[in-house]
C-alpha cells in the first residue's frame, strides 16, 4: 500500500454570494515534490491557499494532510500538524526583527510538540533558519524595514520554523531579483529533498517550470490541466488562457 | 388582551425611534468604515439643544428644523473634517478609540453646556391629541415616530440603491483608491453620509426625550440600545436592522409591562428592564459566526517600547520617590487626591497589555475594577490584603467568561460586547439585592454604598493617608515591573503579533482567541487588584463608581498617553488627578475640563502612539550620560525637598522638576558629534528640471549603483 499524499483537495468549492472563486478543485501534492499551481490573477488561486490552510470555510469539499480529513479543523490545529503558509501580501509581525518572527515561530512550535520540549534553543534555531534562506546579517532589523524580496525570505524562515510537512508558498519570488530568485528555487528543491511536499503559487513561471514536478492550472476558479511542466507548457488550453508565448520553449 | 394590544404598540413606537437611530448608525459604517460610538451622544445633544431652541421660544417646528437640517448635519459634517477624516488607514483600534472619544467628548459637551441640576421638561409632539388604533388610544408623536422610521427605511434604500451618490459611498468603503480612481471624491462622500447619520441620531434623540427626564446618561444610553438593533444586520443590513429593532423595541415594552416588581424575584428583575437591549445586545454578538481571521490590514503601526530592566526600574523608583516627596509635602486631603489618582493609574495599567499590546478594545475595565473593589469591600474588612488576590481570581474568571464569545469576534464587535457586558453589571446585576443560593450569598451592592476598608499590612498596620499614597505607588512600581516581564517575554511578542496579524498567527500555530483568552484574564486581574486599591481610597463604593462611563476617561486617557506603556497609566493618573484641583483653581474652566479626556482621545489620528511614548523618545539621550542622569536626579529630589520645607511653592517645583530632564536630553543631543556625516542626497536640486546623462551617473555613484550597461 502506498502513503497517501502529504496534502489532497478533494471537490473544493468555494462560492461569494453569486460569484464562484473555486469551482470543484481537486489535486494533491506529496511529499519530496514540488506542485506548481499557477494561472491567471483571479484565477483562485489564493482563495484555494486560504481553504486549504483553513482561514476560508469551503462552501462543499474536502481537505485532508496526510490522510486526515482537515476541513472542519481551526487554522491553527492544522498548523500544529505541519502545514505552513506564506502570504501574497506580506504578513510579517513588522515591529519585530526578522529574528523575533522566526523565534517566536519556533517557540510556539517547541512548547506545543511536548516531545521536543527539552532543549531547544528556540533563539540559535531562529538564527540556523535565517542563515538557510541567506540572511543572517539582517536578523536585528525590524521586519517592516525590510525590502519586498528580502521579507518574503523571512516569511519563508518563519514557515520553515514550524518543520511543515506541507508548505504552501503564495507568490513567494515577488519582488526579489533574479539572482535571488535561482538562489530561492535551490532552497526550495532542497526542502522537497528533505521530504516536505512544497506548494507554490506563482507568477513567474520559468520558476515554476524550473522547479516543480508537477503543475496544476486554474482558470476561472476550475482546474484546466495538470501534468508535468512539459506538457503543461506545450497545452494550447493553457496557452491560450494564460501562458501566451511564454510557454513556447525557445 | 388590552394590556399585551398597549405593550406591542407602545413597543412599535419605540421599535422606529431605534431603527431610526439605528439605521443611522448602518448608515455611517457602510459608507465610512467607520463604527460611530458617539452616535447615542449625538441623539442627546439633539435633543437638549431641541430643548433650548424651545426654551429661547421658537415654535416647535422651527426648532425641529433647526436642530435636524442644520445643527445635526453641520455636527456631522465638523466630525468628519475634524476628526474623523485621518483616520481611513489607521489601525482599528485607533478608529475605535477615536469614536469612543468623540463619545466622551460629546457627553462632556452636554454636561458643561446644559449642567445635571436642573429640569427641562420637553412636551410630546400634539401633546393633547391621541389616535384610536384597535381600540387603543395612541399618542400622535408616537404614531409620527413608528411612520418616520417607515420613512427613513425606504429613504435610505432608495439614496443607497438607485442614487449616485449613495452608490458612490458604497464604493468608497469598499475599495478607496479605486473609487478615487473612477471620479468618486471620498471627502465629500464621507461628509455626506457622516451628515445623514447625525441627522438621524438627531431625529431618534428628539422623538426619544419627551418620554425621558432630560438626562445626559441615560439619553445617550437608549440610543445606544439601537446598536443591538444594528448588530443584528451586521452593521450592514438595513432590513435585518429594522427587524432588530422591532425586535428590541417590542421586548423592551413587554419587559415594562410585564416584569414583576414585587414577590420574590421581583427586586431581581425590576432591574433588568433596563437591562434588555444589552442582554440582547450581548446574545446576538455571541451568536454571531466566527468572523474571518484578519490579515494585516493597517498601513501605519503603532508602537510598543520595549523598556529594558535598568529604564524600568528607574521608572519604578521614580514612581515611588515621587509618591513619597508628595507625602511628605501635601496636606492629609491632597495626599489623598493623590492617592486616588494612583489608584486609577492602577487601574489604567491594565489596559497595557490588553489594549496596548493585543490591541483589543475592551469597554469593562471598570467593571473588572468593580469586582475588585466589591471584594475588598466585603472580604477585606479589616484591610486585609488578600481580599485583592481574590478579586483578582473571581476577576480573571469573568475576564474569560466576558472573552470566551467575544474572543472570536471582530474589534468593533469585541469593544460593543464589552461595553454591553458593562452596562449589564451597572444597571442590572449591582442594583439588585443580595442573591441567596444553595445556602450561600453572593452579594454585590445589595443596592446601597460598600464601606471598604484602608489596606492594612503587616508590621505597618493600618495606612495612613500618607502611608496609603506610598502603599498605592510600591503597589504600581511592582505592578509595572510585572507588566515589563510581560512585555520582555515571549507572552509579549506573542500579543504583538496578534495585533498585526492574527492570520499569520493562526498559521504558525498560535490559537487566537486562546491568546485573547489569556489576556482578558491577566488584564481583568489586574484591574481588580487596581480596584481594589482605588476602592480603599474612595472609603465606600457605590456602582456609579465604576460604570461604563467611568471607563471612558479611562481608557482615553491611557491611550491619549501611550497605552502601549505604563507611562500612558501614569499619564491618566496624572490628568484626572490634576483635573479637580485645576478646576478648583480655575473655577471658569471646570465645565470645560470634563471635554478633556474626550478631546484627548480624539487626538489620536494624529498621535496614534500618545504622548508618554513621545516624552521617552525625547528623554532617550539621557540613558547614554548616567552621569547626566544622575545629576538630573539629584536636582529634582532637591527642588522636591526645597517644596516639602517651604522653600518654593508647589506648581513652580513641580514644573522645573518636569521639565528639567527635557532640558538635560537636549543639552546631551546637542554636544553629542554626529556619528555620521549626513548622506548626500543625490535628488537634492534636481526636482525642477529634466535629467542628463551626467546626473544619471551622479546619482548612481550616490546610490553605489553598477553602471548600466547600455
Amino acid at each position: 500500500m502506498t502513503d497517501p499524499p502529504a496534502l489532497k483537495v478533494i471537490g473544493v468549492t468555494v462560492r461569494f454570494g453569486g460569484n464562484v472563486a473555486v469551482d470543484d478543485v481537486s489535486l494533491a501534492a506529496q511529499a519530496g515534490a514540488i506542485t506548481g499551481l499557477i494561472g491567471p490573477n483571479g484565477a483562485g488561486k489564493t482563495t484555494l491557499f486560504n481553504v486549504i490552510s483553513g482561514l476560508q470555510p469551503p462552501t462543499s469539499g474536502a481537505v485532508h494532510l496526510e490522510g486526515a480529513d482537515v476541513t472542519r479543523l481551526p487554522t491553527h490545529k492544522r498548523a500544529r500538524r505541519g502545514m505552513a503558509r506564506t502570504f501574497q501580501r506580506l504578513e510579517l509581525f513588522g515591529i519585530l526583527t526578522a529574528h523575533g518572527n522566526v523565534k517566536l515561530a519556533v517557540d510556539v512550535r517547541a512548547r506545543a510538540d511536548r516531545d521536543i520540549r527539552a532543549g531547544v534553543n528556540a533563539d540559535a534555531e531562529a538564527y540556523a533558519l535565517l542563515e538557510r534562506v541567506g540572511l543572517l546579517d539582517l536578523a536585528h532589523m525590524r521586519a517592516d524595514s525590510l525590502s519586498t524580496g528580502k521579507a518574503r525570505l523571512v516569511e519563508l524562515a518563519r514557515a520553515l520554523a514550524i518543520r511543515p510537512k506541507v508548505l504552501l508558498l503564495d507568490e513567494p519570488a515577488s519582488g526579489l531579483t533574479e539572482e535571488e530568485t535561482v538562489q530561492f528555487g535551490a532552497i526550495l528543491r532542497e526542502l522537497a529533498g528533505e521530504g516536505m511536499a512544497v506548494v507554490l503559487v506563482e507568477h513567474d513561471v520559468s520558476l515554476v517550470f524550473a522547479v516543480c514536478d508537477v503543475v496544476h492550472v486554474l482558470d476561472r476558479g476550475a482546474l484546466l490541466a495538470s501534468g508535468d511542466p512539459s506538457s503543461i507548457r506545450a497545452d494550447q488550453r493553457v496557452l491560450d488562457a494564460y501562458l501566451g508565448d511564454a510557454g513556447v520553449p525557445g | 388582551m388590552d394590556q399585551f394590544l398597549i405593550a406591542t404598540i407602545t413597543g412599535l413606537s419605540t421599535a422606529g425611534i431605534f431603527a431610526i437611530a439605528a439605521s443611522g448608525l448602518v448608515l455611517t459604517y457602510t459608507t465610512t468604515g467607520i463604527f460611530n460610538f458617539a452616535h447615542g451622544a449625538v441623539g442627546m445633544l439633539a435633543a437638549f439643544s431641541y430643548w433650548q431652541l424651545l426654551d429661547w421660544g421658537l415654535p416647535t417646528g422651527v426648532a425641529v428644523a433647526v436642530v435636524l437640517l442644520v445643527l445635526g448635519p453641520l455636527f456631522g459634517l465638523l466630525v468628519e473634517a475634524v476628526v474623523m477624516r485621518g483616520l481611513f488607514d489607521a489601525p482599528e483600534t485607533s478608529r475605535l478609540v477615536v469614536s469612543v472619544a468623540l463619545l466622551a467628548a460629546a457627553l462632556g459637551l452636554g454636561v458643561w453646556l446644559w449642567p445635571v441640576d436642573e429640569s427641562r421638561p420637553l412636551d410630546f409632539w400634539f401633546e393633547d391629541n391621541f389616535l384610536g388604533i384597535l381600540g387603543v388610544r395612541v399618542r400622535w408623536h408616537e404614531a409620527i415616530a413608528f411612520i418616520l422610521a417607515v420613512v427613513v427605511a425606504i429613504g435610505l434604500r432608495v439614496l443607497l440603491r438607485s442614487t449616485r451618490a449613495g452608490v458612490t459611498m458604497r464604493a468608497v468603503v469598499d475599495d478607496r483608491g479605486l473609487a478615487s480612481l473612477n471620479g468618486a471624491r471620498p471627502g465629500r462622500s464621507a461628509a455626506l453620509a457622516w451628515a445623514l447619520g447625525c441627522s438621524l441620531a438627531a431625529l431618534a434623540g428628539i422623538l426619544l426625550a419627551p418620554a425621558q427626564a432630560l438626562s445626559q446618561q441615560t439619553l445617550t444610553l437608549l440610543i445606544v440600545n439601537a446598536y443591538a438593533a444594528a448588530m443584528l444586520g451586521r452593521l450592514r443590513n438595513l432590513p435585518m436592522t429594522f427587524l432588530g429593532a422591532a425586535v428590541l423595541g417590542l421586548l423592551d415594552s413587554y419587559g415594562f409591562f410585564y416584569l414583576p416588581t414585587d414577590g420574590r424575584f421581583g427586586p431581581y428583575l425590576s432591574t433588568f428592564r433596563f437591562a434588555i437591549p444589552v442582554v440582547v445586545l450581548f446574545i446576538v454578538l455571541i451568536a454571531l459566526p466566527s468572523a474571518r481571521l484578519r490579515t494585516n490590514a493597517a498601513r501605519r503601526r503603532l508602537a510598543a517600547p520595549r523598556p529594558t530592566w535598568f529604564t524600568a526600574g528607574f521608572q519604578a523608583a521614580a514612581v515611588v520617590g515621587g509618591a513619597v516627596v508628595l507625602a511628605i509635602g501635601l496636606s492629609d486631603a491632597d495626599a489623598l487626591r493623590a492617592a486616588k489618582a494612583v489608584g486609577f493609574a492602577l487601574i489604567a495599567l491594565s489596559l497595557v497589555p490588553l489594549v496596548g499590546w493585543a490591541g483589543q478594545l475592551c469597554l469593562c475595565q471598570m467593571s473588572f475594577a468593580a469586582i475588585g473593589a466589591v471584594c475588598m469591600g466585603h472580604l477585606g474588612q479589616g484591610g486585609n490584603p488578600w481580599a485583592l488576590l481574590a478579586g483578582a481570581l473571581i476577576a480573571a474568571v469573568v475576564g474569560v467568561l466576558v472573552a470566551l464569545p467575544a474572543a472570536r469576534l471582530t474589534g468593533i464587535e469585541l469593544a460593543l460586547a464589552t461595553a454591553a457586558f458593562a452596562v449589564i453589571l451597572d444597571r442590572w446585576i449591582f442594583a439588585m439585592p443580595d442573591i441567596h443560593l444553595w445556602g450561600m450569598t453572593l452579594s454585590t451592592f445589595n443596592r446601597n454604598p460598600v464601606p471598604v476598608d484602608r489596606l492594612s499590612l503587616p508590621f505597618a498596620g493600618t495606612l495612613t493617608t500618607k502611608g496609603l499614597l506610598v502603599a498605592l505607588a510600591v503597589a504600581f512600581a511592582l505592578l509595572h515591573l510585572l507588566v515589563v516581564a510581560v512585555r520582555r517575554s515571549r507572552a509579549g511578542d506573542l500579543l504583538l503579533a496578534l495585533r498585526e496579524s492574527p492570520a499569520a498567527c493562526a498559521t504558525l500555530g498560535i490559537d487566537p482567541a486562546g491568546t485573547r483568552l489569556a489576556v482578558f484574564a491577566f488584564s481583568a486581574a489586574l484591574a481588580a487588584v487596581g480596584g481594589g486599591l482605588y476602592a480603599g481610597t474612595l472609603g465606600s463604593i457605590s456602582p456609579s463608581s465604576f460604570d461604563l462611563f467611568q471607563t471612558l476617561p479611562l481608557l482615553l486617557l491611557t491611550v491619549a498617553g501611550g497605552v502601549a506603556a505604563s507611562g500612558g497609566a501614569i499619564f491618566a493618573g496624572v490628568v484626572l488627578g490634576l483635573i479637580p484641583v485645576v478646576g478648583a483653581t480655575f473655577a471658569g474652566i471646570a465645565g470645560l475640563l470634563g471635554i478633556l479626556p474626550g478631546t484627548m482621545g480624539a487626538t489620536l489620528g494624529r498621535n496614534p502612539d500618545g504622548v508618554s511614548t513621545q516624552l521617552a523618545e525625547r528623554l532617550a539621550p539621557l540613558r547614554s550620560k548616567p552621569a547626566v542622569l544622575a545629576v538630573v536626579v539629584v536636582v529634582d529630589v532637591a527642588l522636591a525637598l526645597a517644596w516639602a520645607n517651604d522653600v518654593l511653592g508647589g506648581w513652580e517645583a513641580s514644573i522645573a522638576a518636569f521639565l528639567l530632564p527635557f532640558l538635560a536630553a537636549r543639552g546631551v543631543n546637542a554636544t553629542r558629534a554626529p556619528r555620521t556625516a549626513r548622506l548626500a542626497d543625490p535628488l537634492d536640486g534636481l526636482e525642477d528640471r529634466r535629467l542628463g546623462p551626467a546626473d544619471v551617473s551622479a546619482i548612481d555613484e550616490a546610490l553605489a549603483l553598477a553602471e548600466v550597461t547600455r
